[in-house]
């Protein structure tokens, strides 16, 4: 086996250093029944070459070349060449957790850096050094508010993408937290008056998303007064990271759970991605997550460490803020290398490239079919409703290797004919002139068929 | 070679400041292709969404953060430079294949949402890997979808939680024993249950009487980590899964250890219902500076009705297909599938090895945890002389003597060339060293660790200030902890 440094010589060395006679004794602790005495059924040893033959089908049956039209918390955007450079350097790839600081200076400075961009872009004052992902980024952030304000219910806007929504009912549940739902008007925005008479004196924090699942941007300040007012904490989701160059941060929030796969994590099927929590210093000590911060070393240098441990599982074990072990240290240095990249000025440009595309596009569907929830401003997502259902049109639009927008009836079903359509710098004129053609094809049979049927009736 | 370090010696490191340190106004990496749309008006659009600063972000070239990044890197530790021995972590070689094919365009790209007509391949993947790991196990059915182990954790122990309430009630407790992670009673109270302590016995083992004892109707189940934290395996294992079964427990497995076991024996045939794996640690995916993980949960026949939604399953036409019309499930642990980046990477490793390979691999890493451990005893104290797997538990009692403690050495070591054990853990061995090797280790690596080992413990004799004061090759030394949490900066700021 090719991974295996030793010789059978060296094997035999061994054991007669340890005084073995076989390998066999060194399993003796194990009660020989329940041995295993023979072969696992797995696909036998493979070559490299085989290996890579295998998965090379595997991503030729995968939409390999696709343009696609699919957001809803998974975002396609340029990746620039240098994140995968430098993340493959086996120091960054082949470290673990920054427990031993002198030997692990670059994870930690990396991670100080990652923290200080994302406060900047949120406008919050600390952030953690990453979450397993967006979804339960946004739970563990409602655990918080409930610790923080010890009150127990929470308020969560149905424009929350609908798996986050998933997984904090799976958290709750459990921690007995009773959950509401607030609904969305016409414009797609949330529903300020429902808002309000949703909050009561025992609502830890109301749940958030902007821009939201529908693609529209909450007035999150008067969402942050209204929760306020009843001493109830405003959390906020967002999503789509890239939306931070262009769409002022809600800086009123109380804390912010982030996914920022936007920022340079490959689609991957969904994982892994980059959650982040940030909120204000004064409630750090409960926000759960790795930490690092800046010390100095015995010369008075300045280095980097873990830090506000006692928060964690292996210091608190079952009195801990949170059972998470560990971050995502190498899709958050992806992140922090993309945030370098772009930095203060291309991210507004990359930002506003996603707004003229997504502009653009939305108007041309307007044209055929009816954009829903207009009025609100929108970043780089919209729904668009058919007189077909939506799954109907994606399959010819398969045909043109184009993926179309994500139908939304198992999301929203009052919605109907629905679908949601995401632009982003990638997205091209072509690609979105021929999806319209495809929308506009389709309206102009639905209505042909319409009149068809009404000439019938009026022969009759 | 008394006191010499054959593996390390001292090497430039270049100074380097914070990212913001280098940025000014005017510089970029960055170049966006003309827009093929017509440009739009921000502020028309958005109205007061609108966004105008972007703060202290940085504005800094291409080749200065690719020689940022390089810097940084070069004060790392990492397995590609040599034995990485962190007990419990199972820090083995993260082969570059992995690397390859989770990149390839249809994976990398692969969007969660695409139509299951063309996400045939990604599908064949998660199917196949469950596959490979409920045979490894020896359980009978699995999710992907947990984002790591301690999350792996928590899905197991809100199946174990929806079985007994489907059974009539949740149970109140579980059960954990004194030399576990820190995780297990943190997500035993995540999910709502009281934690109970299980005192080991005189050979680290559970002790089956105390066991015995403690069980009753109130326990819902058992957190076992086999081997155990010190290395051990529960010889007992039966007499442990029949007195919980007995008493209508479940036996739940923290797969942390399970390097120790692969094609040589399956938790699923000693009695285990519910256990948890890490991607991270047995199957190679790497550990990237803390992360990502990936913890699969496998479970027994009773408990799968249970798994998260969704579960991919075969139509009769031989394609796969996400199922959700799941009604007992215990729902949605992360968004998606979990982190189909770890399950790619982690196939390619079982492609790669094979049953033979993978039988070589965790004769290799037993093999090499006990030529650690004749290596050093006499060295240092060997608290229980149970026989060892895969990794082997010391203390540094006779060290302590000195006034020089398991952390000390730790730094010590990092002079030799070395990334140190796992430290002060398990709990239950007080000043202990950890140490697992893995398979990766050759024998003249492990030669030098040994070597190092014992000379460290010369020097604690003759000269224990040498040990007290370091690491001396680092680029800094030991850093002030107290001062980080007491006054915690956690951020740049301008001006600074």
């Amino acid at each position: 086996m090719r991974y295996l440094p030793k010789s059978p010589a060296d094997r035999i060395a061994m054991l007669q250093a340890i005084g073995a006679r076989s390998i066999d004794d060194l399993f003796a602790p194990i009660p020989e029944e329940y041995r295993l005495q023979r072969d696992l059924k797995v696909p036998r040893q493979m070559a490299e070459s085989e290996i890579v033959d295998w998965f090379r089908e595997r991503s030729r049956e995968n939409g390999d070349s696709y343009a696609t039209f699919l957001g809803a918390g998974a975002y396609y955007h340029y990746r620039p060449v240098i994140i995968d450079s430098l993340i493959s350097r086996g120091e960054f790839l082949t470290a673990y957790t920054p427990y031993q600081a002198e030997i692990s200076q670059g994870t930690l400075q990396a991670i100080f850096e990652f923290q200080s961009m994302i406060c900047e872009l949120t406008g919050m004052e600390v952030a953690n050094a990453s979450m397993y992902d967006g979804s339960t980024a946004a739970a563990e952030a409602v655990m918080m508010a409930v610790r923080l304000t010890g009150r127990r219910s929470v308020v969560v806007a149905r424009s929350l993408h609908l798996e986050y929504r998933e997984v904090l009912a799976t958290y709750a549940h459990h921690q007995n937290l009773p959950l509401a739902t607030s609904p969305f008007s016409d414009d797609g925005r949330l529903n300020l008056h429902e808002l309000e008479k949703s909050i009561s004196s025992d609502t830890a924090c109301v749940l958030i998303q902007s821009p939201n699942f529908l693609g529209t941007i909450e007035d999150t300040s008067a969402m942050a007064e209204i929760a306020h007012r009843k001493g109830a904490m405003l959390v906020v989701s967002i999503a789509e990271a890239v939306s931070l160059g262009i769409v002022e941060p809600p800086r009123q929030a109380d804390i912010i759970a982030m996914e920022a796969q936007s920022f340079g994590v490959p689609l991957d099927f969904g994982g892994p991605y980059c959650g982040v929590i940030a909120t204000r210093e004064q409630f750090v000590r409960q926000m759960p997550g790795r930490l690092a911060g800046q010390t100095t070393d015995r010369n008075g240098k300045r280095g980097f460490v873990l830090t506000l441990a006692t928060r964690e599982q292996h210091i608190r074990r079952e009195k801990a803020t949170s059972n998470i072990c560990t971050n995502q240290a190498l899709v958050a240095l992806m992140v922090n290398i993309f945030m370098t990249i772009y930095g203060k000025v291309g991210l507004k440009e990359l930002a506003k490239q996603n707004l003229a595309k997504t502009a653009y596009a939305a108007a041309q569907f307007a044209r055929h079919a009816k954009i829903l929830f207009p009025g609100a401003p929108r970043f780089n997502e919209f729904v668009v409703r058919t007189s077909e259902d939506p799954a109907a049109i994606n399959s010819r639009l398969l045909g043109h290797k184009i993926v179309g927008g994500l139908p939304l009836r198992k999301f929203y079903p009052e919605l109907g004919n629905a679908a949601l359509w995401c632009c982003t710098e990638l997205t091209t004129r072509s690609a979105i002139d021929t999806a319209v053609g495809l929308v506009a094809e389709s309206e102009r049979s639905v209505r042909g068929s319409r009149e068809e049927i009404d000439a019938e009736e009026v022969a009759r | 070679m008394k006191h010499m370090t054959r593996k390390a010696t001292r090497h430039v490191s270049q100074n380097e400041g914070l990212i913001f340190e280098k940025s000014s106004p005017g510089k970029a990496a960055w170049k966006l292709p003309p827009l093929d749309v017509p440009q739009v008006d921000a502020s028309a659009l958005l109205g007061s969404s609108e966004r105008r600063d972007l703060g202290n972000m940085p504005e800094v070239s291409e080749i200065e953060i690719i020689r940022h990044f390089t810097r940084l890197s070069t004060w790392n530790y990492a397995i590609d430079l040599g034995m990485y021995p962190l007990g419990s972590c199972t820090m083995k070689y993260n082969p570059r294949v992995n690397e390859l094919v989770v990149r390839l365009d249809g994976l990398a790209n692969g969007h969660p949402y695409q139509p299951e007509a063309i996400s045939q391949g990604a599908l064949r993947i998660i199917k196949t890997l469950s596959d490979c790991l409920v045979e490894i196990t020896g359980m009978d059915a699995i999710t992907l979808q947990p984002a790591a182990g301690a999350h792996g954790e928590l899905t197991g122990l809100l199946m174990v939680r929806a079985y007994h309430q489907s059974k009539g009630a949740p149970r109140k407790k579980i059960l954990i024993p004194d030399s576990a992670h820190g995780t297990n009673p943190a997500t035993a109270a995540t999910v709502g249950y009281a934690v109970e302590n299980l005192k080991s016995n005189p050979h680290g083992m559970v002790d089956v009487a105390a066991l015995a004892a403690q069980m009753n109707e109130d326990v819902a189940a058992l957190m076992l980590t086999n081997p155990n934290t010190l290395g051990v395996f529960e010889q007992e294992i039966h007499k442990i899964a029949e007195i919980m079964h007995a008493e209508g427990g479940l036996l739940y497995m923290d797969g942390a250890n399970m390097n120790a076991l692969v094609g040589k024996v399956r938790p699923g045939d000693f009695g285990v219902d519910v256990m948890h794996l890490n991607l991270h640690k047995t199957f190679s995916t790497p550990h990237g500076g803390g992360g990502p993980g990936s913890g699969p949960v496998a479970v027994k026949q009773m408990l799968e009705p249970f798994l998260p939604r969704p579960v991919v399953l075969t139509k009769p036409d031989g394609t796969l297909a996400c199922d959700y019309l799941r009604p007992q499930s215990v729902g949605r642990v992360r968004a998606f599938y979990g982190n189909f980046g770890m399950f790619v990477r982690a196939l390619a490793y079982i492609l790669a090895n094979g049953p033979d390979g993978l039988r070589q691999t965790t004769e290799d890493a037993v093999l090499n945890a006990n030529y650690i451990r004749k290596g050093l005893e006499g060295a240092y104290d060997l608290p229980y002389s149970t026989p060892s797997m895969h990794e082997v538990v010391f203390s540094d009692k006779l060290q302590a003597k000195k006034g020089v403690k398991t952390m000390d050495i730790a730094k010590r070591l990092i002079d030799y060339g070395f990334h140190p054990y796992t430290t002060a853990f398990p709990l239950i061995v007080p000043g202990a060293l950890m140490i697992e090797p893995t398979e990766s280790e050759s024998k003249e690596e492990m030669d030098l660790f040994i070597e190092a080992m014992r000379s460290i413990a010369e020097e604690v004799e003759e000269n224990p200030q040498t040990v007290l004061e370091a690491p001396h090759s680092t680029r800094v030394s030991r850093l002030d902890e107290t001062a980080a949490a007491r006054k915690p900066v956690l951020r740049w700021k301008a001006g600074t």
